[in-house]
């Protein structure tokens, strides 16, 4: 017996995978500016405040990168209920994307921060401004231009991780899946819909993040690229 | 309602052994996929770089949900009913071989490419090239990021609770589904799969250290 496909049943609930479409664009987005800014924050306190508060951070990134998203986030959607603080699925997983991302943006902004050379610093100081001002004004940026290839790298797995929140009944881009399938009973046209949508956000998101780093940081860019130069010869 | 004990917690033991047998069956059939894939990315043809690239592309660009759901009813249209155990591992293996053939592509074209002339130049073929020349030295530029990436599979396995299959997550929710103790059923959940990623993550630091080590810089 041939197999019949029917794609109809899915189109017809077109109006739906926009919403989850909306949903997981809107979490993705969500996480990754709340995410880069709590982790540029964890490095700059790692960096200026004592060692105590670095060795905080650490075990931060440690125990979110070594252990599964899913953990996380069932952590906060059932475990902080007992403490009293219930959060609706979509709330939760905005979070629990946001502290994941953080961990990981960590992480690789700080190999951009090591990556400043000590002469950049020492200029900065000897100019009287603050450790702080000089992590401000100094290191920060072209740190972020060095490593934003690496962030986002880690920007689309977070948008493709985004896709596990449906575990928790998230109506996001797979949780709308879910529903569809269920209404259609036409399981694998419903999964060939939503992969190839994920497909093209992925590949979508790949490239604007590309040309907002070439817009962020032009000026940068060039001057890494005149000191890889320097670097070869 | 039962209480969060030591019979629950030895429960969660015995799924951690299921997460460590799945991840150790993904990456052996997905690494052996992903060799064939790394190799036929540098292939000299064209058609056969093409393939090995868009396979990479399309794998790593969907959620590994996707992989899972997508395997899972692709081949119950063919009347194929796999038991959750193989349609979890066969769906982490095509997305380990994705990842591991772009990471082996990386640590075999890193190998300088006088080693490709000097061993043709001793009438090697391609496969003896390969064999003797090019990948005991990839293998060893590779280790870091492919121990790396273990931790990714590892912490990737949990999702194959969605198609029923007792790994340490889907325990961790059957637990708290009798018990109600949130906290301490996945904080011992993630205090398992802490267990097991984090020692693997200072191996690959460590190993990129004594690799970076032995570099001229």
């Amino acid at each position: 017996m041939p197999i019949q496909f029917q794609f109809e049943p899915i189109f017809a609930e077109s109006d739906r995978i926009v919403d989850g479409v909306l949903l997981t664009l809107g979490l993705s987005f969500g996480a990754i500016v709340l995410g880069l800014v709590l982790a540029i924050l964890l490095v700059a306190a790692k960096s200026l405040l004592g060692r105590w508060v670095g060795l905080l951070v650490d075990a931060y990134v440690e125990l979110m990168r070594n252990t599964p998203f899913l953990v996380q986030l069932f952590m906060l959607f059932f475990g902080l209920p007992l403490l009293g603080i219930r959060l609706p699925g979509t709330e939760a997983a905005l979070l629990a994307m946001t502290l994941n991302l953080s961990a990981y943006a960590t992480e690789i902004i700080r190999a951009g921060v090591d990556s400043i050379h000590r002469s950049q610093l020492e200029a900065g100081l000897s100019l009287a401004m603050t450790r702080r001002q000089v992590f401000q004004h100094v290191v920060l940026m072209p740190a972020l231009a060095r490593v934003w290839p690496a962030l986002s790298s880690q920007f689309v797995l977070m948008l493709l991780a985004s896709s596990i929140c449906s575990f928790i009944a998230v109506p996001e881009l797979s949780g709308t899946a879910a529903i569809i399938e269920q209404n259609t009973f036409r399981s694998f046209e419903t999964y060939i819909v939503v992969t190839l949508i994920y497909l093209v956000l992925a590949l979508t998101l790949k490239v604007a993040l590309d040309r907002l780093g070439r817009a962020i940081f032009p000026r940068i860019s060039s001057v890494d690229r005149l000191d890889a130069k320097a670097e070869a010869a | 309602m039962t209480t969060f004990g030591w019979p629950e917690a030895l429960f969660l033991f015995r799924a951690a052994g299921w997460t460590l047998l799945l991840t150790a069956i993904a990456f052996l059939i997905g690494g052996l996929l992903g060799g064939v894939l790394a190799i036929m990315r540098l292939s000299r043809i064209r058609i056969v770089r093409r393939i090995a690239a868009t396979y990479i592309l399309v794998i790593q660009s969907i959620p590994v949900l996707m992989v899972l759901f997508m395997s899972y009813y692709g081949l119950s249209l063919f009347g194929v009913e796999l038991p959750p155990f193989l349609a979890a591992s066969a769906s982490l293996a095509i997305y380990v071989s994705a990842y591991l053939a772009e990471i082996w592509r990386g640590s075999i074209e890193s190998v300088p490419f006088q080693q490709w002339e000097a061993s043709a130049s001793l009438a090697h073929s391609p496969a003896q090239t390969y064999r003797h020349v090019i990948l005991p030295q990839a293998v060893r530029i590779s280790l870091p990021p492919t121990v790396g990436f273990l931790v990714q599979l590892v912490k990737n396995t949990s999702i194959v609770s969605v198609v029923g299959f007792v790994e340490l997550a889907r325990a961790g929710q059957l637990v708290n589904n009798a018990t109600f103790d949130s906290f301490r059923v996945f904080g011992l959940v993630a205090l398992i799969y802490f267990a097991i990623c984090f020692p693997l993550s200072r191996l690959s630091r460590h190993l990129e250290k004594v690799m970076n080590a032995s570099r001229p810089h």
